[in-house]
């Protein structure tokens, strides 16, 4: 085999199993939380699924359903036109973000001991530096993920909501900034039901991660999973929402590709 | 006095369900005038306009001066019992299922004898006090209770025909999440249920009112969300056969006219909730509820539909969740038509104003939760079909009856909220 040849060395390693693929991503399920926002202002849509038929009078050799859902359901991408201050840049959409943007190199900054001590931990300028101390300076270009096994949670301890609102954790607006203005990373995601941290409305600028990245035309993921089976750095992200005309985000499948030989 | 109702033993897995079967059910159109007030608990016989002659059965015209103005009018409801018999063979199979059925002869207060069905504890000749109900075959008809309150009363096998009592049934309440969803369950609780079914939708949101809820006793928290098709289909297979009353508590309430929305997402939130959410119930508990209309001292007997009083008629103010709930009404009347002969009654309450969080604004009178769990309880155990609940809900209920035209132009003129 050609070893010079970059994509034909990937294809030997996917079928040789020395690259393998992690699926960083939760079924889409009803009962899946979503984001909650004060009643009064219009709320995310759950996933809802209705069979059109199932073998039977409808249709009978074939079985088909409709589903519903918004397009921050479940695992999804965050394009910049979601927020007010990307709402003005070009090709900000789902359907004009730039293609390779959806497959990346990933870093993965662990912070899931810190999460498990502190529900309300925030990621700091001063933990990505001591992080890039270990395993680099972030390349340009990359997708930067925050690891804090959120994931593993299930039930009312995901959303983990009180009185006073969500305790989730996600970075400060300094961490976005040295991540966007410095690190010029394309995108960030977390294990939470949003970039931000449960408490971000309490930030400076409020929802820090949305403002920042999205003004800045980055993108973000979230809800996603199995982020412990990710090294540091060295990961491809592969991450392409659906082509939703004008789409503000997208639910999606995110991938990640690993190469086992080098761990 | 009548012997106090057992609780029922655990169902025989070898034996068949009853089907239900009827007493009779043909009725005249003039007397439809009669279920209509045995419906909704009134008892009511034909008055002369001219002569004041109370005549029973329904007529054209009146026998005495034969005017043709006779009108529906609820008249006194004590009588005397003048003679009784006790059937123990019949043709009809409602009956011979049911034997030995006491019958009698009452001379009423207001003038005519009736025949009617006789309570258990009424001696002869004694006094009785009437009451006109729907029975399995969905048509009024009376039965004479003692004058006074007995012993078990309630646990009469002729009046429990006549009623959905929870005593000794299974219920399901849909949606516990709310104020009004608990105190529904508690009252069933008091009423003697024996197991309440709890939906509770996303449990990974917490709710006010968990732990109390779930102290209740008798009650099993299950999920559900009546928004999710696959949740309410697991939910029946998983209990329907248990679900003797069904009390639809959950409802989604939006101040807003339709120009006052900004598109129609919220108005579709309302009517995956009002209508689509009945619609699925009604998918996945109605065929079951339906076959089990004769399943002995605790069948399914009553599907409960909790609806604003401006299901009826449309207020602006509230104007696309109105729509909604004008949905659900309509869904509820084709529900009484696919229960019938089943022995399930299709219970409506309609209730003004309630005091909750998406009504806060409304100035009172408002119906807590509280009474309207409370009236709830009262309809199953009197039987009642149609309710109306608050003086809000009375007043533009006694307007529809008069004009639902007029109604109309009542809610939509200027300064109605607007």
């Amino acid at each position: 085999m050609n070893e010079t040849n970059a994509l034909q060395a990937l294809a030997g390693a996917l079928t040789s199993g020395s690259i393998v693929t992690v699926d960083l991503t939760h079924t889409l399920d009803p009962d899946f939380p979503v984001i909650v926002l004060p009643p009064e202002f219009g709320q995310c849509a759950r996933f809802r699924v209705e069979e059109v038929s199932r073998y039977d009078e409808r249709g009978p050799a074939w079985y088909w359903r409709n589903f519903t859902c918004s397009e921050h359901t479940g695992t999804h991408f965050d394009a910049p036109i979601h927020w007010i201050s990307g709402k003005d840049l070009p090709d900000a959409a789902v359907d004009s973000i730039p293609a390779d943007a959806f497959v990346r190199p990933v870093c993965v900054i662990d912070c899931s001991q810190e999460s498990a001590d502190d529900e309300d931990f925030l990621l700091t300028p001063e933990f990505i530096v001591a992080w890039e101390q270990t395993h680099g300076v972030i390349p340009e270009g990359s997708w930067v993920l925050m690891r804090t096994d959120w994931s593993k949670r299930s039930g009312a301890e995901y959303l983990n909501m009180r009185d006073d609102g969500a305790h989730t954790p996600g970075p400060t607006g300094d961490a976005v900034k040295l991540l966007v203005e410095e690190r010029k990373i394309i995108g960030f995601g977390t294990e939470t039901v949003g970039t931000d941290a449960g408490q971000a409305t309490h930030l400076s600028p409020p929802y820090p991660a949305h403002y920042l990245l999205h003004g800045a035309g980055k993108y973000g993921l979230q809800c996603l999973a199995n982020l412990d089976e990710l090294p540091p750095t060295g990961a491809i992200l592969v991450c392409p929402p659906l082509k939703i005309k004008n789409g503000s985000g997208s639910p999606l499948r995110v991938l990640a590709l690993v190469d086992r030989s080098a761990a | 006095m009548t012997d106090a109702l057992k609780r029922p033993p655990k169902k025989d897995p070898q034996k068949r369900t009853n089907s239900p079967t009827l007493p009779p059910y043909a009725r005249s159109r003039k007397a439809i005038a009669f279920t209509l007030a045995a419906a909704e608990g009134r008892f009511a016989l034909q008055v002369c306009a001219e002569c004041e002659h109370v005549t029973y059965p329904a007529r054209e015209v009146c026998p005495k001066c034969w005017s043709m103005e006779l009108e529906w009018r609820d008249i006194p409801d004590g009588g005397k019992l003048i003679s009784e018999t006790t059937l123990r063979t019949s043709v009809n199979s409602y009956f011979r299922e049911r034997m030995p059925w006491r019958i009698g002869t009452i001379q009423l207060d207001a003038g005519p004898t009736v025949l009617a069905h006789i309570h258990g504890d009424v001696g002869e000749f004694e006094r009785v006090r009437m009451i006109a109900r729907t029975d399995k075959s969905g048509q009024g008809v009376m039965l004479a209770l003692p004058e006074k309150e007995t012993p078990n009363m309630a646990d009469d096998r002729q009046l429990r025909a006549l009623t959905c009592n929870p005593k000794y049934r299974r219920a399901l309440v849909t949606d516990g999440r709310t104020e009004l969803g608990q105190r529904m369950v508690k009252a069933l609780a008091d009423a003697g249920a024996t197991r309440i079914f709890v939906g509770i939708a996303e449990k990974w949101r917490p709710y006010e009112g968990s732990e109390a809820l779930e102290a209740i006793p008798g009650v099993e928290i299950m999920p559900l969300d009546i928004t999710d098709t696959i949740s309410v289909n697991e939910l029946a297979a998983e209990m329907g056969d248990k679900a003797d009353i069904l009390i639809n508590t959950a409802e989604y309430v939006r101040p807003g006219s339709v120009m006052q929305r900004h598109g129609v997402t919220l108005a579709r939130d309302e009517m995956e909730t009002n209508y689509f959410g009945l619609m699925r119930l009604i998918q996945a508990f109605g065929p079951g509820m339906k076959a089990r209309g004769a399943d002995g001292d605790n069948s399914a007997c009553a599907w409960v539909n909790l609806l604003s009083v401006y299901s009826l008629s449309n207020w602006p103010v509230y104007g696309t969740t109105s729509a909604s709930q004008a949905a659900a009404l309509s869904l509820s009347q084709c529900l009484r038509g696919e229960f019938a002969g089943s022995g399930v009654k299709v219970i409506n309450v309609l209730f003004g104003p309630l005091e909750e969080s998406w009504r806060q604004p409304l100035p009172p009178p408002k119906v807590t939760p509280q009474r309207l769990a409370d009236t709830v309880i009262h309809a199953l155990t009197q039987g009642i079909e149609n309710v109306t609940l608050g003086p809000v809900a009375e007043d533009v209920v006694r307007r529809y009856k008069e004009d639902p035209f007029v109604l109309e132009r009542e809610l939509t003129q200027i300064n109605q909220g607007m």
